[in-house]
């Protein structure tokens, strides 16, 4: 069991890359034979990051993991440089891992009954866990270049899945520009990497935060590295990919894009307060990500207030939600000079918000793909009393988009009261816009529930039903996580946020000691 | 590009030249953990000679020699076989080098300190991971040209 823990953070890359590389020689065994390999891969991951969270949070302290180690031992002494790569996981690493799970799960079981009667699924699952493998690299690696490699791993696999039906030439568009766009994020962030190793020797993550200065070189990187991440996680006004690789995606893809999104914002978080918490004015900065996530919010609301296409519709929602992690985690990054009470509060919002997100977006997107699968069209305006035939698909999108829309008692509520509280302290404004958003989110939904559920059963649709138990089960899921964590938010929040929200608010020394030695 | 390749001239000189394009490739990824080169430069050179023997024969010339099935498959089983390098040293950590300076046949040779001529047989699971990933190179890059041989030839007929 320890060495299971031990070697959890390397394992929940290597397995899913193995799964990956295995699934199209296996997947000729026949369908069967493929969907159990996957199903252990994920169901084993899952798994893992169970166990890696509880081990990281009752120690209370970062894991350290040497790639190809046996020579040093950790934390560092006497003078020691980090030279291998290695994994640091800390709380909010470990928390990171939890929600990738989570999303990896449900949307891989829901994948079996998405992709039965299509050809070519094998290269899907393939590029489904790869894409799984390099969202946990972004969240487990303690180093800058294999965040860089782990992040182009995404992007290649990412533009391949929105791109996957080729067959359809939104498709194909939106995989060009989603490839276009994830380049370039990645090519900032290299050359931010590359200006950074220059300086000072090093690619470890606490090796380059204890030696940063503050030169205008950092400050330079920093730019490029907070433009690269915030354009990856799909922030307005670097947002135009994200509608359409969330729309265009396969359903189940649409909310591991999601997960992947956050595992950028993940990346931004890392670099904002543990590689440049103590050599740039985190004042500035917070404002700038406080700013751009205002933009977010009202951006990504008001445009899905004119969308008629159901998935893109789903789609601007969850671009709103990056902007409610930015402002919660924004906030918090404002007054991390001070480290007034309210910061923490802003930090546990945004960061519990991640969570939430994942599973009301995910739960959105599996619905409207069991929607747009049964009725065949994703015009709202052709949809209209599909109530009637998908009862329980009808449910589960109602409840996801109430919760995602912050209303109680589900877990939307519970983590964007916290930012709205947080918010207000700092500035009533800031609070304002939130509220007005997440109030017209809610009327988007109505809109989007009302346009394709309600109304009499019209004779288009009249043959819709329900989809397959596999398609429900995961549905299901995450309706549950929904409403257990909307109704007990407290003990989620003391138990796995706090600890990943100090982690980075308060843990940016340890992060640092763990590798280098106090 | 048609299906006939190109003309005699080409053709001759592919025929002279693509087997020591592959063993130069081999040779840049048997050396790999000596000099500038590895796996995937030498996966790439291999490649070239593939590429050009489509340009020079065209897809007709080509017919059952290169099957994309049988590459794509070669490709999985040289990126499982670097995973399971990796794996090999799990006992200790992930990547951790198991074979290297183990007296075995199998690049285990110690290397001496000092400069030198370069052991051959040194350097444990890296060689074989640089035969790893040449292999999953050298077929990746051959069944994207084919492929896209394939979809060009499509657009021709159009």
């Amino acid at each position: 069991m320890t060495a299971l823990t031990t070697h959890a953070p390397v394992l929940l890359i290597a397995i899913p890359l193995l799964g990956a590389f295995a699934t199209p020689l296996i997947g000729k065994l026949g369908r069967g034979a493929r969907n159990t390999l996957v199903g252990l891969v994920v169901l084993v991951v899952a798994g893992l990051a169970a166990l890696l969270a509880v081990d990281v949070f009752t120690a209370g302290a970062p894991t350290i993991y040497e790639m190809g180690g046996g020579t040093f031992t950790f934390p560092l002494s006497g003078g020691q440089v980090p030279v291998r790569i290695l994994f640091e996981v800390d709380s909010m690493s470990a928390f990171m891992g939890l929600i990738t799970a989570l999303i990896a799960l449900t949307g891989a079981f829901f994948s079996f009954s998405y992709w039965k009667d299509r050809s070519g699924s094998n290269l899907y699952f393939s590029l489904f866990l790869l894409l799984t493998a390099g969202i946990f690299g972004m969240q487990m690696t303690g180093d800058m270049f294999n965040f860089f490699v782990f992040l182009e791993i995404t992007s290649i696999a990412a533009a391949s899945l929105v791109g996957f039906r080729v067959w359809l030439k939104q498709s194909q568009e939106a995989g060009f520009k989603v490839m276009a766009m994830y380049t370039l994020s990645g090519l900032f962030v290299l050359l931010a990497i590359g200006l950074l190793y220059g300086q000072y020797g090093h690619l470890n993550i606490a090796a380059l935060a204890s030696r940063l200065t503050g030169s205008l070189t950092d400050v330079i990187a920093l730019g490029l590295l907070l433009t690269g991440l915030a354009m990856k996680a799909g922030a307005v006004p670097m947002h135009m990919w994200a509608p359409d690789a969330y729309g265009e995606a396969p359903a189940p893809t649409s909310a591991v894009l999601v997960a992947n999104s956050q595992a950028s914002l993940y990346g931004l978080f890392r670099v904002l307060f543990t590689l440049f918490g103590a050599s740039v004015s985190t004042g500035a900065v917070g404002w700038i990500l406080i700013v751009l996530a205002l933009l977010t919010i009202f951006v990504g609301v008001t445009m899905a207030l004119i969308q008629n296409d159901l998935k893109r519709l789903v789609a601007y929602g969850a671009v709103s939600q990056i902007g409610y992690m930015m402002l919660g985690v924004g906030v918090g990054l404002a007054v991390s000079a001070t480290k007034p009470e309210f910061g923490l509060v802003a930090m546990q919002g945004g960061i519990f918000h991640m969570l939430n997100d994942a599973a009301c977006v995910g739960l959105l997107f599996f619905a409207s793909g069991a929607v747009i699968r049964a009725s065949g069209t994703r015009d709202l305006n052709a949809m209209g009393g599909l109530a009637h035939g998908m009862k329980w698909t009808s449910v589960c999108f109602a409840i996801g988009a109430v919760a995602l829309a912050g209303v109680p008692p589900f877990n939307g509520f519970a983590s964007k009261f916290l930012i709205y509280e947080a918010a207000f302290k700092l500035s009533p404004f800031l609070a304002v816009i939130a509220v007005l958003s997440s109030i017209l989110l809610l009327a988007v939904f109505v809109k989007a529930f009302q346009a394709a559920f309600l109304g009499p059963r019209t004779t288009a649709m009249a043959h819709v039903t329900d989809p397959s138990p596999g398609m429900m089960l995961p549905m299901v899921a995450l309706v549950l996580v929904v409403v257990v964590f909307g109704l007990f938010p407290g003990f989620f929040v003391d138990h796995i946020v706090t600890p990943a929200a100090k982690a980075l608010w308060l843990g940016r020394d340890a992060y640092i000691n763990a590798v280098l030695g106090g | 590009m048609s299906n006939h390749g190109m003309s005699v001239i080409v053709r001759t000189v592919t025929r002279f030249v693509y087997g020591l394009i592959i063993l130069f490739g081999f040779y840049v990824i048997m050396h790999g953990h000596l000099t500038p080169g590895g796996g995937f430069q030498g996966g790439a050179v291999v490649a070239s000679a593939f590429a050009l023997l489509l340009v020079a024969f065209g897809s007709a010339g080509l017919k059952g020699r290169l099957n994309l099935h049988w590459l794509q498959s070669i490709e999985e089983v040289g990126a499982l076989a670097f995973l399971a390098l990796a794996f090999l040293g799990i006992g200790t950590a992930f990547f951790y080098n198991l074979l290297a300076n183990s007296g075995g046949f199998l690049f285990g040779a110690s290397v001496p300190a000092g400069a030198n001529a370069g052991v051959l047989n040194a350097g444990g699971t890296v060689p074989l991971m640089n035969w790893a990933v040449g292999l999953k190179v050298m077929t990746g890059i051959a069944a994207v040209a084919i492929t896209m041989l394939i979809g060009s030839k499509k657009e021709e007929t159009e």
